[in-house]
């Protein structure tokens, strides 16, 4: 059999197996209980019910993903070089950094909304700090763990400061820098979801997915909650291809995890 | 009175910090068309003399000139091959040996025509647009010595650069390194830890001892270029092979 083919056989018949196991604990609940695991089908039905304030509310979320995942790979890039340039500088900083990431976001959600006001603007803000953390610490590795040989090649041939990062470190970091952005791509949607969950309601456009999340479970309903966190993990899914295909056609012909075994 | 030399080393001593002496009171001269092999024990300091008289690292004293000035000054003079090929992957073969002549700022009309006259001299005219993932790591090799070249140098420093070849491999890169000397006549510095690699490249073999780092021996070679495959089947050669093998292990029996 192809390796192709298995490729997509194995996952499908995984999905099932899945699938099936969710049928069969939802069975063995008894009908009184069965509310709690709605089925697959009552999830489609009630993403199809509630279409309209869902897509909306998406679109949102997508929104508020995206502009906190560009800010933190564009804020994240500069800081990362700053890092780089010298170890007095990452001494002084990283305790801070770690310190930010350990930091429980969801803690600080409700004041900033008032610090930064509420709707999209916590959204983007609380995206950004979650984001921030992978991207900054890969990015930063990447452009201090440069090959010895290849400085040492740059400084036989005289290399100014300025050609050695451009033409060397940074090309040199990139596979570490997709990795980062692989683990923000993931995180992007999540942290619009958790930011929405605590500063969405209040904003005028109806909020994103987080909001819509809190209005479903207090009606109790289920599936459409269900059907929420569907929509969410397929954002997470196309941040992530997306992630994966720039890698792609940046590195693709060159760097060895791109190479085929029959190459 | 003999012309200055194009290399000397005069009582060169090197230490890393409080470390122990590496290299100790070494002196040597080379003249331009020299071929000098330097070999001997782990630890005898032999890729740290290359690596001083490249300028990467400073002398700890003593004194070292490059065609009259410091290591540091004569940069354009030399070239440095490393035990790797030390290409980077994410350029073309033909970017990878442009890459000197841009970091130097040579105009880009005239990189080009460098380029193609280096890659065809290590026979790899065609594979400019190769990734280095793409190539053999003799292959690998060549585009590295050509990139070393690109910048006409006066001296070629090779650091163990066929070490991680097999003995085919290793034996075709050494005829073809001869073959290019016959057209471009710089002279080199070889680091290996071969014997039959220095006897057929060299005119002169430095043994070196260890612990501190210091020349032992120098022994002169004295076969006339160009050598071929043939000159490996010569009787003289096969003697001289013995001869540098006896003094090395000498050398490493008295470091035991």
């Amino acid at each position: 059999m192809s390796k192709r083919l298995l490729n997509v056989l194995l996952p499908a018949a995984t999905g099932a197996l899945f699938v099936a196991v969710w049928y069969v604990v939802r069975f063995s609940m008894g009908e009184e209980m069965q509310f709690l695991l709605p089925s697959p089908g009552d999830i489609l039905a009630a993403l199809h019910e509630n279409a309209g304030s869902l897509a909306r509310a998406a679109l949102n979320t997508t929104q508020g993903a995206l502009l906190g995942f560009a800010a933190a790979i564009i804020v994240s890039s500069a800081l990362a070089l700053a890092l780089s340039l010298s170890s007095l500088v990452r001494v002084s900083f990283y305790p801070y950094l770690m310190l930010l990431q350990m930091t429980p976001i969801i803690i600080f959600a409700p004041i900033l909304v008032l610090w930064v006001g509420p709707g999209l603007h916590s959204v983007v803000v609380i995206t950004f700090l979650i984001c921030f953390f992978p991207l900054v610490v890969n990015t930063t590795q990447g452009l201090i763990s440069t090959d010895r040989n290849l400085v040492e090649l740059f400084r036989m041939y005289r290399a100014s400061r300025a050609q050695e990062i451009l033409r060397l470190r940074v090309p040199a970091a990139f596979p570490y820098f997709f990795t980062g952005l692989r683990i923000a791509a993931t995180l992007a949607p999540i942290g619009a979801l958790v930011g929405d969950y605590t500063a969405g309601s209040s904003a005028g456009d109806g909020g994103g997915l987080g909001f819509q999340a809190i209005i479903f479970s207090s009606q109790a309903k289920y599936p459409a909650l269900f059907a929420t966190a569907a929509i969410t993990c397929v954002l997470g899914f196309i941040f992530v291809a997306f992630v994966i295909s720039l890698s792609w056609l940046v590195m693709h012909k060159w760097h060895d995890s791109y190479e085929r075994a029959d190459a | 009175m003999p012309p200055a030399p194009l290399i000397e080393l005069r009582d060169v001593t090197k230490r890393y910090g409080q470390g122990p002496v590496v290299l100790d009171r070494v002196s040597l001269t080379a003249q331009p068309g020299d071929f000098v092999s330097l070999i001997g024990p782990s630890g005898c300091g032999k890729s740290t003399l290359l690596r001083l008289i490249a300028g990467l690292n400073p002398v700890s004293t003593g004194l070292i000139t490059v065609d009259g000035n410091t290591p540091e000054q004569a940069a354009a003079e030399l070239a440095f091959v490393f035990q790797e090929p030390t290409l980077l992957p994410w350029l073309t073969v033909g970017k990878n040996i442009a890459l000197p002549q841009q970091l130097r700022g040579v105009p880009s009309a005239d990189i080009g025509g460098t380029t193609q006259k280096v890659l065809d001299l290590v026979r790899l005219g065609s594979r400019a647009r190769a990734y280095p993932r793409q190539l053999s790591g003799g292959q690998k090799m060549r585009v590295s010595i050509a990139r070393a070249l690109s910048l006409s140098p006066k001296i070629l420093l090779l650091d163990e650069p066929f070490g991680a070849l097999d003995e085919m491999t290793r034996e075709h890169l050494n005829e073809e390194l001869l073959a290019i000397r016959e057209h471009q006549a710089w002279a080199a510095f070889f680091v290996t830890h071969s014997v039959a690699e220095a006897v057929f490249l060299s005119n002169r073999i430095v043994v070196m001892a260890a612990g501190p780092g210091r020349i032992h021996a120098e022994i002169p070679v004295p076969f006339a270029y160009p050598r071929t495959a043939q000159t490996r089947l010569s009787r003289e050669y096969h003697d001289l092979v013995a001869e540098v093998s006896r003094v090395l292990r000498s050398v490493e029996n008295a470091a035991a």
